[in-house]
């Protein structure tokens, strides 16, 4: 039965509605594939059990008008999910059941999909490794001993290693987009303000945006089509109108210009993702595209930049885990020694380290230094992108500057491990949707993506070039199952 | 020196002492700043709490447009400047009520800027300028002496609208602080955004104290003292806190800028906290929250609501009713009585309207310590009460005496009248029998005032009104005796 988890999203919708497999079919064979995976750590929580009855229900009535009939899907534990412990990778939320649920995983529900259960990821979101969680570091399926990339591992790991047909995770400066690129698949950050943030726990709300992982470009189009959706819940949501994404899909790219910012040739970037970005080149050439070379001028500025405006936020977003309301608690001698006691053991190191970041920054003699100066940054870093767009319809870069690492490689080393990042923090600071799509092998046969990225509500733009590349490049995952015994 | 001037003396120095004020007022409104749950007083503890109120993760502010209106309107009531974009910004401390762990306030973009409120001095009309007033959240109530081991914690209040209401330290007097907080809570009750409940905590100030030598043009430094909940309590607290300053100055000391409290048992300040263990408060734009902006057709809407306002009513009634001033000031201070007042005069004499209403009435409503609107006699019966004086039934004394009568469930005074038989005895033929026999009663008194002694008149008409219970007439009786003597 193997066979069911090699389909993609959009085979099993077909199949499902051709009544060729049932959703109980699919729902049992990504069950039996995720617990023989158990090795991977990709689960916080799972809810198999009720997938299986959720399944077996859906049979029993089904409704194949449904975008995502009877499909199960397993997601980021940043998702607040009703009646189903959600964590954020946390020991401060390890015990928390939420009362509601997320906007953009009830999009799913309504559409017809069935939770498998909750992903493991960084704490908080904070990490690009999937090693600070506090239920452990998710093993990428491309190696033994190979991060998954974060925060969003577990899922982008869950993903590669066919133990759910797609997944949705969150991105805040690349959490979507670099596990995608390390494990050989599809991730896609919209537009700030197209999904909502409602009910998914907060890292830095002027960020985080919630997006699609799947295995291939059409997929991506149809679980975007199903999540995006406008919120009067969140007051940054934006009510503009969404295409169909996954119908208006097409490979029709002919003269679309794309830029190539000369700002993102950094040094000591390797030569294999220097040919892969040239490489990408050509396929868009290839597909009747125009090259362009831009520039992207405050680019060096974006990491810093980040590293300011995103720890401000956390470090204000995660004033509410103190231990008095729900969650982990460490009683005390008294209110602050409670508020200590829970904090210090309910963080994790890097999460602690961003909140001692964010308070400083936000500090009264330092806000105008740090704070205030990032923001004005952040606006001629987004002001670049604009002036960009003027001239091209979309923009190509390398995902990461590099392929996925060892375990424990980076743990020591903040700084290299934020550099991660480098090309991914630029587009969440100015707001623009970003796609990643796997574009190549490095020489240990690692995964490597490319990046596109597009003007404001233009996912379907960026979609479209990735569809007609993922045809160019014609790129295989294959993973030999090592981690099943 | 003027003539109704507060000051200080000690050691022959002189001492002026400068006020100013932060009123919070909670605005009137069913539902909270940023979320939906009811404001009622007095609930169940935790009764009235969302997600959003308790900060449960992923919960999101929306905000609520009618408390925006409510503080436009106010604003408008205040001549104040309305900022068509404001900012809401998140003020960063820990205390166990205040469950985000931050509140949502306005820090360097209120809604409302500068405007002024005119007090009635004794010695003519004095402006008072407001700084400022911005939207708040109000924090939860920790309960200290329900468990003896622990700190309970109701919510019912986390996140209810708050005015601040900054004024300029143009106040001198504790007498000036409660004429302005009058005056404030009049103004916020003719318009309806904040019933200026004191009790209930709807009204409470931050007052800020400073002294300076008579002359000097230099404000000294100033002590906060934190949240008084009651005007008395201010004018006690302002009194103890200016003496403590002076005494510390003559001494030879220098005033401490620290924030105190007013300890309502001892009568006095004590010092909470010094400005170096001020709160970093660690104020930044709320990223959950966009700019809040309006044009000039909203703010047009709202002016369109406005009621006549105090002042606009005051000079009215001079001018229309030919009340002095303090008549005047007296009857719109309140709402309610300014419409008692607009009820009574429809059918009756606006000048022994007014005198019975500021009069007998309050005197009444002030023994029983309840409001104009619960006053157990109605308008239509004072109003009726006033013609039966006007017409000549029944005279002023046996007014009173009715008065009292009618306050026992709201009598008609007529029937009273009638049923007691309390009708002004003006018939002359009557009026002369009791006349003709006081007189033949008292020869002696008679003898002696044709002899000169006339102040003996008020004698027999003090003898006449006895011998009829009080119900004669008392002109018709001073001009027949006139006659007859």
């Amino acid at each position: 039965m193997t066979d069911i988890t090699n389909l993609t999203l959009t085979e099993l919708v077909k199949k499902i509605k051709s009544k060729e497999i049932s959703s109980t079919d699919i729902t049992s064979n990504y069950i039996e594939r995720s617990k023989s995976s158990k090795k991977l750590n990709t689960y916080i929580e799972e809810t198999f059990d009720d997938a299986l009855a959720n399944s077996k229900k859906f049979d029993a009535k089904p409704d194949f008008q449904k975008k995502l009939p009877g499909i199960p899907i397993a997601v980021k534990d940043l998702y607040c999910t009703k009646n189903v412990k959600t964590t954020a990778g946390s020991k401060i939320l390890e015990n928390f059941v939420p009362g509601y649920e997320s906007t953009v995983t009830q999009n799913l529900w309504n559409s017809g999909a069935i939770l498998l259960g909750k992903l493991n990821c960084d704490e908080f979101a904070m990490g690009s490794s999937n090693e600070t969680s506090h239920f452990g570091n998710v093993l990428s399926p491309i190696d033994n001993n190979l991060v998954p990339g974060g925060s969003s591992g577990g899922s982008a790991s869950a993903l590669a290693a066919k133990l759910t047909p797609a997944t949705i995770g969150t991105d805040t400066g690349g959490s979507i987009r670099q596990p995608a690129s390390f494990t050989g698949t599809v991730g896609l950050k919209p537009t700030y303000g197209s999904c909502s943030r409602y009910g998914i726990v907060a890292f830095a709300s002027s960020l985080d945006q919630a997006g699609p992982m799947t295995r291939d470009v059409k997929d991506c189009a149809l679980l975007l089509e199903v999540i995006s959706s406008f919120d009067s819940k969140d007051s940054t949501s934006i009510d503009f109108k969404r295409p169909n994404y996954f119908s208006d899909l097409n490979k029709n790219i002919k003269g679309k210009k794309i830029g190539i910012p000369k700002e993102y040739r950094v040094e000591g970037m390797p030569a294999e993702i220097e040919k892969l970005w040239e490489n990408g080149k050509e396929y868009l050439k290839n597909c009747g595209a125009e090259i362009i070379d831009i520039s992207l001028q405050h680019t060096k500025y974006a990491l810093p930049t980040y590293y300011i405006v995103a720890p401000a936020e956390a470090s204000s977003n995660l004033a509410r885990y103190d231990g008095v309301k729900y969650g982990f608690r460490v009683e005390g001698e008294n209110l602050i020694d409670m508020y200590e006691k829970t904090r210090s053991q309910g963080f994790g190191e890097e999460v602690k380290r961003r909140i001692m970041i964010g308070t400083y920054v936000l500090s009264s003699g330092y806000y105008d230094a740090y704070y205030l100066k990032a923001q004005k940054v952040r606006k001629l870093i987004k002001n670049d992108f604009d002036e960009a767009f003027n001239k091209v319809d979309a923009i190509l870069t390398p995902s990461t500057p590099s392929s996925a690492f060892k375990v424990g490689e980076k743990m020591d080393d903040p700084v290299s491990m934020y550099l991660n990042d480098i090309f991914t923090v630029p587009v969440n600071l100015a707001g623009l949707p970003g796609i990643s799509i796997p574009a190549g092998l490095d020489e240990n046969n690692y995964p490597l993506g490319l990046q596109l990225i597009g003007k404001p509500f233009d996912e379907q733009g960026i979609l479209n070039i990735a569809y007609s590349m993922e045809e160019k490049i014609n790129f295989n995952l294959n993973t030999s199952d090592w981690w099943i015994k | 020196m003027k003539k109704d001037q507060y000051l200080i003396e000690k050691n022959g120095n002189n001492y002026e002492v400068v006020i100013g004020l932060e009123v919070h007022a909670q605005v009137l409104s069913k539902s909270k700043l940023f979320s939906n749950s009811a404001t009622k007083f007095g609930s169940e503890p935790n009764t009235q709490v969302s997600l959003v109120d308790a900060a449960f993760p992923g919960m999101l502010p929306v905000i609520n447009e009618f408390c925006i209106r409510q503080a436009v309107k106010t604003g408008i009531g205040l001549n104040a400047k309305i900022n068509k974009k404001s900012i809401f910004d998140r003020k960063n401390y820990f205390y166990a009520d205040l469950p985000q762990g931050y509140q949502i306030s306005q820090y360097k973009d209120p809604i409302v800027g500068e405007g002024s409120i005119v007090l009635d001095l004794p010695s003519g009309p004095k402006t008072i300028g407001i700084e400022r007033l911005h939207l708040e959240q109000d924090a939860g109530k920790s309960i200290h002496d329900i468990d003896p081991s622990s700190t309970l914690v109701d919510l019912n209040r986390s996140g209810v609208a708050l005015m601040e209401i900054v004024s300029k330290p143009d106040l001198r007097s504790p007498e000036e602080v409660n004429l302005y907080i009058k005056k404030l809570r009049s103004i916020m009750r003719y318009l309806g955004t904040c019933d200026g409940n004191m009790q209930e905590g709807s009204l409470r100030a931050d007052v800020n104290v400073s002294v300076r030598k008579l002359g000097s043009d230099k404000f000294g430094t100033r002590c906060e003292i934190k949240n008084v909940n009651s005007i008395k309590f201010m004018q006690m607290a302002i009194e103890y806190e200016a003496n403590r300053q002076v005494e510390l100055l003559e001494e030879g000391g220098l005033i401490n800028q620290e924030t105190r409290l007013f300890d309502t048992k001892k009568n006095q300040t004590r010092s909470m906290r010094s400005k170096e263990d001020a709160h970093d408060y660690r104020y930044f734009p709320d990223p959950d929250l966009l700019p809040l902006e309006f044009d000039d057709q909203f703010i047009e809407d709202i002016k369109s609501e406005i009621p006549e306002l105090p002042d606009q009513k005051k000079d009215r009634f001079i001018e229309k009713f030919k009340l002095s001033p303090y008549e005047a000031t007296v009857l719109v201070s309140d709402l309610e009585t300014s419409k008692y007042f607009e009820k009574v005069i429809k059918n009756s004499d606006v000048k022994l309207s007014a005198n019975w209403i500021t009069g007998e009435l309050f005197a009444l409503l002030n023994e029983k310590n309840i409001e104009i609107d619960q006053s157990p006699i109605s308008s239509e019966n004072l109003s009726k009460l006033i013609n039966l004086i006007s017409d000549g039934t029944i005279s002023g004394k046996i007014a009173k005496t009715l008065f009292v009568e009618m306050s026992n469930g709201d009598q008609d005074p007529k029937k009273i009248v009638e049923e007691k038989g309390l009708k002004q005895q003006s018939d002359p033929k009557e009026l002369e029998k009791i006349i003709d026999k006081v007189i033949l009663d008292n020869p002696n008194n008679v003898q002696k005032y044709k002899s000169g002694k006339d102040k003996l008149f008020g004698f027999f008409v003090g003898q006449v009104m006895k011998a009829s219970s009080g119900k004669a007439n008392p002109k018709m009786v001073n001009d027949i005796l006139k006659k007859k003597l």
